[in-house]
């Protein structure tokens, strides 16, 4: 699970995705800045609504056009930035140097194609491969995510084949032209747990082959815990922690992740009660002046309803994106907090 | 699947028996005494009344009818109450005309419903859109008679660039055949343009763009196999309605076909001409349905494997 | 945590078996069937919650439907305070239902979306005759009260709440003729965690309250630790192991229990242990394996696993397992 090149491949600055409805403007996604290495298993992590979704379906210029538009920032992959591609350009990133998993195996294939056919499509349409070769590497990468009798359930449909092996061959459309990044969204949550774990090691193993960056998308702890070696949090559009996994669970810094962490039933450890988070997330539509976290926050202070507080690191490289952990807070509510 | 064609077929007997019977039993609703007509204008009560008894129409109407469904079977149709030929001769003549007029309707409700439903689905709410929807609309309202004699007067008779009746040459078969087919063109396209809509929705869709895949091929290999789907059955109960349309458009076109028999047989209460009539039109409808049923199966492998 | 358990059996369930009708294309071939639940037996003690957990096509869903009856299982009986309701008319079955009630798993899909709140609430009251008329307001009130919702929900439609609040809307109408007993399937499990506690604590809160007992359905783990008192693990519709939760996953004995601990991913990267993957997929209920049904991915089966089918056995208190070979877990 080490990061290997210090050169980031992906590079994600100040990325806004916003929804122009009849409604108003949903601003999913605020203002995102992370960086991707080589080798590195990035989790985006949060609950339904947050954006993390978004954010990924953004990078590959995926988002539906109305209503939803890219309306900032920059998504810099191998020096090129992917928000002012032109849409050929985009067309040969997607599934060649970027690909995407998706959350449900069962929807996600096309009911009417061979599986292999549609590994096979990736191939002649980005490497250029004949029909038979192509056919004959997909029946490779079928082997490769673990589908026993592959050449036989190439030519099946995917309604033939169960979840767990339907999200394998996802997995194998996704790497078939060995891409350098692989954003993988919910990959296993329609899951079953013990197919979860699988699919989860098969992903890892495939990383650790081909050298792959993972954004892991999801809303697990305990499957970020398993498989990322960065997390990032997001609450309403925002990232609000970014930090090495260690550091994430055994220090959480921001009261959004505490509160969550706080709120999973433990498996090894009995609870009377369980901690829950006060109120709700506040609308896209209508999001406030200050930090959007504030007003469940219990330690919310006058400044945080006045201004949005920045992502800033920390010195040993944890960011956060909260006024308690700025020079802006004052001392008077720090020494609240060690009385209590 | 060889199980499913056999088992349809077995169901399809009881469909015939039936439609004989309820054939059978409305015509004798109809008012008219097929004796009377053909004895003809001053005739005899004694003439009449032997003419009846030739015809056995003086017998229990449920022995008419088990003597009809018996020889039915056997392939006697009867004869014409109007010249004494054999029903099915009559019948055998005119069939492959209509089979023709309706293939070239299919073929225009197909290719002009689907196109127009395709052009709709690729940018829905635009201009091209609402117009195509609109003109959809008129296809399935205006009543196919009126269309066909509008048509048959612009391009027959002022434009006098399509023959207006007959059935020699392709150039006749233009008009009837879209006369017929612009209604069941109208439903599919309205049909295509909704299941397009649905597909273009769809996850798989999300996944093959995720790929890469250029948006024409996402419309036509990915969208289209899947929209088309449910646009088979709809096809297949338009050519229900496709035969019962013959019977129109043979008349205004003076087409010698199975429809028109069967109006001009009703009109002479030419019983078993009716009769015979409806039956093989009912056995063509029913064989249509079984091709379709199939089709689908065989493009939809869920259905057949589950 | 619930004291002493009520020793007195609410619920028994005998030989329970659903099976569901396959369409077979031919005329020739034998009638198949999907064994979805596949002769269980187990007690429901007065004021617990016992929880079913497994993961999908084990049964657990069916085995709730079944009891209830909305789907009318094939073989065996239901005894709830003596009486078997299997054998019940329609008419005997209504009266009983207001004991029996269910929280569903989609917030969204379980509510009449074109009812209001008040209408919502007021159908199963109207139906069991257990409030009179005049009294109903003040129920409806009372009971927003207990799951925490404003009186202005009655006039609301579902869409207009959250999915926490919907599911708070359906433990409402559960509550409304004062049941004995609630089945919660996957009640849960389509909502955020943050929101998942808060309806935990819900549930419960109105355990204590109200004396309830539960019959939890879940693939969740982690909430079924939070929530049980006792929990049966059930694979291809059958019981491989019931016992205290405590036991259960201090000491796992049967080896479907064991990997399915081990394959929950835990939040916490500090912790180190053996992971049981196992391999394959669940085989399909239509045809289950001979023997032991966990035969094929089992990583200790053995010959005699293949042929012969274990039997639930008691291995220690109130922990039954049924494996062959249970005791070496010990």
């Amino acid at each position: 699970m080490m990061t290997e090149n210090n050169k980031p491949i992906l590079e994600v600055k100040g990325l806004k995705t916003h929804f122009f409805t009849k409604r108003g403007v949903s601003k999913a996604v605020d203002g995102i800045d992370f960086n991707l290495h080589k080798g590195e298993t990035l989790g985006i992590v949060g609950e339904s609504g947050c954006g993390k979704s978004i954010t990924s379906l953004s990078i590959l210029r995926l988002i539906p056009s109305p209503p939803g538009k890219i309306a900032g920032g920059q998504v810099l992959f191998k020096g090129k930035d992917l928000v002012t591609m032109s849409e050929d350009e985009m067309r040969k990133v997607r599934g060649n140097e970027i690909s995407m998993i998706f959350q449900e195996p069962m929807t996600s294939l096309n009911p009417v194609l061979p599986v292999g056919e549609q590994i096979a499509e990736a191939l002649r349409m980005h490497q250029k491969m004949g029909r038979k070769a192509a056919w004959e590497k997909a029946v490779e990468m079928l082997k490769l995510v673990g589908i026993p009798s592959p050449e036989k359930r190439a030519k099946q449909e995917p309604f033939q084949l169960s979840g767990g092996m339907r999200q394998r061959v996802m997995i194998a459309m996704a790497l078939a032209c060995t891409p350098e990044v692989l954003i993988a969204d919910e990959p296993t949550t329609a899951l079953d747990v013990t197919i979860q774990a699988q699919i989860l090691e098969l992903i890892k193993d495939l990383q650790n082959k081909l050298g792959m960056g993972v954004i892991m998308i999801t809303h697990d702890l305990g499957v970020v815990a398993e498989t990322c070696d960065t997390v990032a949090v997001m609450y309403a559009g925002n990232i609000i922690e970014h930090a090495p996994t260690e550091k994430i669970f055994a220090n959480p810094r921001h009261p959004y992740t505490q509160g969550l962490l706080d709120s999973l039933p433990k498996i090894h450890e009995d609870q009377e009660e369980l901690q829950t988070i006060e109120g709700s997330v506040p609308s896209p539509y209508n999001m406030p002046a200050g930090c959007r976290f504030a007003t469940r926050c219990p330690h919310q202070q006058p400044i945080c309803h006045e201004q949005q507080p920045e992502l800033i690191e920390q010195n040993d490289g944890v960011k956060v994106r909260c006024w308690m952990y700025t020079d802006h807070w004052t001392a008077k509510s720090v020494k609240e907090e060690a009385v209590k | 699947m060889l199980m499913f064609i056999v088992r349809r077929l077995m169901q399809t007997i009881p469909v015939i028996i039936g439609v004989t019977f309820v054939v059978f039993f409305i015509m004798q609703l109809v008012p008219g005494d097929p004796a009377v007509l053909l004895a003809g204008e001053g005739a005899s009560k004694e003439t009449i009344e032997a003419i009846r008894e030739q015809l056995g129409l003086n017998r229990p109407l449920l022995v008419q009818y088990f003597d009809y469904l018996t020889s039915v079977f056997r392939g006697d149709f009867g004869v014409s109450l109007k010249n004494s030929q054999p029903v099915l001769d009559e019948i055998l003549v005119r069939l492959p005309i209509t089979i023709e007029l309706a293939f070239f309707s299919i073929l225009i409700t197909i290719v002009l419903g689907m196109a127009a439903g395709i052009i709709s689905a690729i940018k829905p709410y635009s201009l091209k859109d609402t117009t195509v929807m609109i003109v959809a609309l008129l296809g399935i309202s205006l009543p196919s008679f009126w269309f066909g004699l509008m048509l048959m007067y612009f391009f027959s008779v002022k434009l006098q660039i399509l023959p207006v009746a007959g059935w020699d040459s392709i150039l006749h078969v233009i008009l009837p055949a879209l006369t017929l087919g612009a209604g069941g063109a109208a439903i599919v396209a309205r049909m295509t343009r909704s299941s397009m809509l649905d597909v273009i929705r769809q996850d798989y869709i999300r996944t093959a763009r995720a790929k890469g895949v250029r948006e024409s091929v996402i419309i036509y290999k990915h969208g289209l196999r899947n929209a088309l789907i449910p646009v088979i059955t709809v096809v297949g109960l338009q050519f229900g309605a496709l035969l019962g349309g013959t019977v129109i458009v043979e008349s205004i076109f003076a087409i010698n076909g199975l429809g028109r028999m069967i109006v001009d047989s009703i009109r002479m209460r030419d019983l078993p001409m009716v009769q015979g009539g409806v039956l093989v039109a009912s056995l063509v409808f029913v064989v249509v349905n079984l091709i379709v049923d199939v089709l689908y199966r065989f493009f939809n492998k869920r259905i057949e494997l589950n | 945590m619930q004291a002493a358990l009520d020793k007195k059996v609410l619920l028994e369930v005998e030989h329970l078996k659903q099976y569901f009708p396959v369409k077979t294309d031919s005329l020739f071939k034998p009638k198949a069937y999907v064994q979805a639940v596949d002769d269980i037996s187990f007690k429901l003690y007065e004021g617990e919650t016992l929880s079913i957990v497994g993961e999908s096509g084990c049964g657990k869903s069916t085995t709730g439907r079944a009891i209830l009856r909305l789907d009318e299982p094939t073989a065996g009986k239901v005894y709830y305070s003596g009486t078997d309701i299997l054998g019940l008319n329609k008419k005997e079955m209504r009266k009983l239902r207001g004991d029996l009630q269910v929280i569903f798993q989609d917030p969204f899909a379980s509510l009449n979306p074109r009812q209001t709140v008040k209408q919502i609430l007021n159908e199963p009251m109207a139906i069991q005759d257990v409030v009179e008329k005049s009294k109903r307001m003040d129920r409806m009130l009372e009971l927003l009260g207990y799951v925490g919702l404003p009186p202005e929900a009655l006039d609301r439609y579902p869409h207009e709440f959250s999915g926490g609040q919907r599911q708070r809307i359906g433990i409402a109408r559960a509550l409304a003729v004062n049941p004995k007993l609630i089945i919660c399937d996957e009640a849960v499990s389509a909502l955020d965690v943050s929101v998942q506690a808060q309806v935990l604590n819900l549930l419960k809160k109105l355990q204590k309250q109200f004396g309830l007992t539960f019959l939890f359905i879940s693939h969740d783990l982690s909430v079924v630790r939070h929530i049980s008192d006792r929990v049966m693990v059930m694979y291809l519709g059958k019981v491989v192991e019931i016992a205290d939760k405590k036991d259960l996953f201090d000491t796992p004995l049967h080896p479907y229990t064991r990997a399915l601990l081990s394959s929950i991913p835990v939040p916490n990267p500090e912790l180190k242990r053996e992971r049981i993957i196992l391999k394959g997929d669940v085989p399909s209920p239509i045809n289950p394996p001979k023997g032991c049904r966990f035969h094929t991915r089992c990583p200790f089966a053995t010959e005699k696993c293949k042929l012969e089918e274990p039997d639930l056995r008691e291995l220690d208190t109130n922990h039954m397992v049924s494996c062959h070979y249970a005791e070496k877990f010990m």
